[in-house]
């Protein structure tokens, strides 16, 4: 990726960025990325993983210790942040509160020197994109958490900026709200055909609103990838854990070949699974499976790998029951069973046969610290 | 249960009581409450701020010597036409009054009331009241008899000034804190340019308090900016550096700033060592020392309210001001300065008012050229005993201040006053 020449259609591309604020700790240890023109890009991390640092050094307000970032392929390193042209929407919204929403969306404009009508004509449509035509004259203390985190995403738009750079920008809304403005934002990227550097800690927000991903963890990016593809093949268990749901088995491998390998658990049951991060016997192992891949009893017959299961627990969650399940003598296996296919019979400390096919288990790095 | 909800009867408690009153008495009780703990304080304000205020408004509108001193002349006089000279009859009143003053011996205060108007008054009337009582020979006139122990009785002025006195409230004290005079006809009219004091110190008072308030912010308000967006640990520091002067004594630091800037004080002989210059600066006794010690007394008062109002915005509405599209500088101009207006002006509004009484730096550190209104206030408490100029001065300070803060609130807006 960092050898080739940024392609036509890359709008930003950071290449061997570094950033250390301590001078003995980097915070972002070696960035190498293309965000694509019209693209949702998400940075996706625990707190303190590096995504906003990044950002922030997108947006101007942190500078790279090393390396370059480019914006349609002009040099950003020495150019200020407000002539960056970038649009911004941050966490705690950070309208103006002495200023009126019409004011408030004004002010990116009469910076640029726009004329009055133009101003007024640009206001008005950013307004109405967010559905809040009627709230003009409003001041931003008086509107609710949504309407304001509205205004701030008009406000980040109106100047039309080549990329809008949004820092957790629901953090702050309730479930619901929040789920209802992640489709309303995704909509405008679609409508607008905007570039956007979205940066959350919310996985699941991350998945429903973007194009790919960009999963961090200690300011190196573990995968980066389409929701789907970070989800049904993450590269190694830190993001099998942290997107999504995952059950984890330890083990050995016994053998690699044809990218399968054969692992052996500790209680000496042998599974068969895709060889990701493992290449030669003897390695220790963690292997992923997602919950939904996981077949019950007779619905396990056709597997290639089956095991005995403890039942240790149901829980209901309304559509769908959880089982959790002791399988191989490895606690917290949890399994998704639609109510229609519960058998009533049945109950805590029956052993179950558990079985999934060698494809959908991916034996991926031992280590809780990612390599 | 069904039936105490179906019924339109007023719900009565399980004791039969009905449930208003129980509730009435109850908040009743909470408010008697409420009303016992506030009440040391609303007792220690009345007695400590509302009195003393009201006694120092009425006592600088008090005339009681004429009225009370000379009962019948007071009498007499209210049926003069003030043209000529009073009639005998008050002429005749006089005299028995000036002889009751003299045996309780309260010519005194009668005659130093009248001397604030008339100098010589005082004279004239111990003069007249030594003469008392007349022994006249049948058929002679009292007014003639006056005019011959001092022709001055025969000036209508003098009867005029009695006159305007014998009421037992007079605008005189307060007119004279203005530099104004009363004419004879009763309205005020501006005292000739050589005997004006008191607008010269008042205009000097309010000059100097300005001056003291547009240095303080000048100094205190990037200083505030700086602490509030160190970070804590430093900040805490550096505001307990801001602190412990403010907990010294007032007099301790004049003491300490007359040590610094007298002629042979360390700032003095630093710059004369060092070859900077060679004559001694004139830097205390003076206009400079005052607004030094002053600026540093008062700074906390601005930089206190700035930075616990600067505190309050995130650092994001710069950023997201400067990813507007705007400059660092203007930024700060649009976005941030106008959200600490509040607290910037709380702390102006404070400096200000408290200039306005400073007493003990200006009469510590000035000439008397710095001297401001307190220090006449004081002088005219502890020095000549006119308790009616000192009363007169207070209240007029009290008005510019109470002014001062309606038009402020009229413009910033009293609620958005903040303190922090």
């Amino acid at each position: 990726m960092s050898e080739q020449q940024p392609a036509s259609d890359v709008l930003v591309s950071f290449r061997g960025v570094q950033k250390s604020y301590d001078g003995e700790s980097l915070i972002v240890k070696s960035l190498d990325l293309d965000i694509r023109r019209g693209e949702f890009l998400t940075m996706l991390g625990p707190s303190g993983s590096g995504k906003t640092t990044c950002l922030m050094m997108l947006a101007g307000f942190e500078t790279p210790t090393h390396g370059e970032i480019r914006l349609g392929g002009q040099l950003l390193n020495n150019v200020p942040p407000h002539k960056r042209n970038i649009g911004m929407v941050f966490q705690n919204y950070a309208l103006f509160p002495h200023m009126t929403v019409a004011e408030n969306l004004a002010y990116p404009l009469t910076i640029r020197k726009m004329s009055k009508s133009d101003v007024a004509a640009r206001v008005k449509k950013a307004l109405d994109m967010v559905q809040l035509g009627n709230l003009a004259n409003r001041y931003p203390g008086q509107m609710s958490g949504g309407q304001q985190q509205r205004v701030a995403l008009a406000r980040a738009l109106v100047f039309e900026p080549q990329l809008v750079l949004m820092d957790e920008p629901l953090g702050a809304l309730d479930k619901q709200l929040r789920e209802h403005m992640q489709l309303e934002i995704k909509h405008i990227h679609d409508t607008l055909g905007i570039t956007v550097v979205y940066v959350t800690h919310d996985q699941s927000e991350a998945l429903t609103m973007s194009d790919r991903v960009a999963v961090f963890k200690d300011g190196i990016i573990q995968q980066i990838d389409a929701a789907n593809v970070l989800y049904e093949k993450p590269v190694n268990s830190f993001v099998a854990n942290f997107i999504g749901e995952n059950n984890t088995l330890h083990g050995e491998v016994v053998a690699v070949e044809q990218g399968s390998a054969v692992v052996r658990l500790a209680s000496g049951d042998t599974v068969r699974a895709s060889a990701i991060c493992v290449d030669r016997a003897g390695e220790p192992t963690s292997m992923s499976i997602r919950p939904e891949r996981v077949r019950l009893n007779q619905f396990a017959e056709s597997c290639e790998n089956r095991l005995p299961a403890r039942l240790a627990e149901f829980i209901y969650f309304g559509d769908h029951v959880r089982l959790r399940l002791d399988v191989a003598g490895q606690s917290g296996f949890m399994v998704k069973v639609p109510v229609g296919e519960l058998d009533s019979r049945w109950q805590v400390g029956d052993t179950l046969n558990v079985g999934w096919m060698s494809q959908d288990i991916r034996a991926l790095d031992s280590a809780v610290i990612a390599h | 249960m069904s039936e105490s909800l179906s019924v339109n009867a007023p719900l009565t408690a399980a004791d039969g009581e009905p449930l208003k009153l129980k509730l009435a008495r109850e908040r009743r009780n909470k408010q008697l409450k409420a009303v016992a703990l506030i009440a040391p304080l609303a007792i220690f304000l009345l007695l400590t701020f509302v009195i003393p205020i009201a006694t120092l408004l009425k006592r600088s509108v008090d005339n009681p010597e004429v009225v009370s001193y000379l009962p019948q002349t007071t009498k007499a006089i209210a049926g003069w036409d003030r043209r000529a000279l009073p009639s005998e009859d008050v002429f005749r009143a006089m005299s028995q009054d000036l002889l009751v003053a003299k045996e309780n011996k309260t010519i005194f205060e009668v005659a130093k009331r009248l001397n604030m108007d008339i100098t010589g008054f005082r004279s004239l009337l111990q003069k007249t009241a030594r003469k008392m009582p007349l022994e006249l020979a049948a058929g002679e006139s009292v007014r003639d008899r006056f005019i011959q122990i001092d022709e001055r009785w025969g000036d209508p002025d003098h009867w005029h000034v009695i006159a305007k006195n014998a009421k037992s409230w007079t605008p005189f004290y307060l007119y004279s804190s203005l530099d104004l005079r009363e004419t004879k006809a009763g309205t005020p009219e501006l005292a000739p340019v050589e005997e004006r004091a008191f607008l010269n110190i008042f205009g000097r008072t309010l000059w100097i308090s300005l001056w003291v308030t547009v240095f303080c912010l000048l100094l205190g308000y990037p200083l505030a900016y700086w602490l509030a967006n160190l970070p804590a640990r430093k900040s805490n520091l550096l505001m307990i550096l801001v602190l412990l002067p403010f907990w010294t004594s007032v007099l301790v630091r004049v003491a300490s700033w007359i040590v610094l800037l007298q002629r042979e004080g360390l700032i003095n002989s630093a710059l004369m060592n060092l070859g900077l210059i060679h004559e001694p600066l004139q830097l205390a006794f003076n206009r400079v020392g005052v607004y030094i010690a002053m600026v540093h007394i008062l700074l906390p008062f601005v930089i206190l309210p700035a930075y616990s109002v600067m505190k309050s915005i995130p650092q994001t509405y710069m950023r997201a001001a400067i990813s507007l599209g705007d400059h660092p500088f203007a930024a700060f101009w649009k976005i941030y300065f106008p959200q600490t207006v509040a607290g910037v002006a709380a702390g102006a509004l404070l400096v200000f008012i408290m200039c306005i009484g400073y007493y003990i730096t200006p009469a510590l550190l000035g000439s008397p050229e710095e001297q401001m209104v307190s220090y006449y206030v004081a002088f005219y408490t502890n020095v000549t005993i006119n308790w009616g100029m000192a009363a007169a001065l207070g209240s007029l300070l009290l008005i510019a201040t109470m002014t001062l803060y309606a038009v402020y609130s009229k413009l910033v807006g009293a609620n958005r006053l903040s303190l922090g």
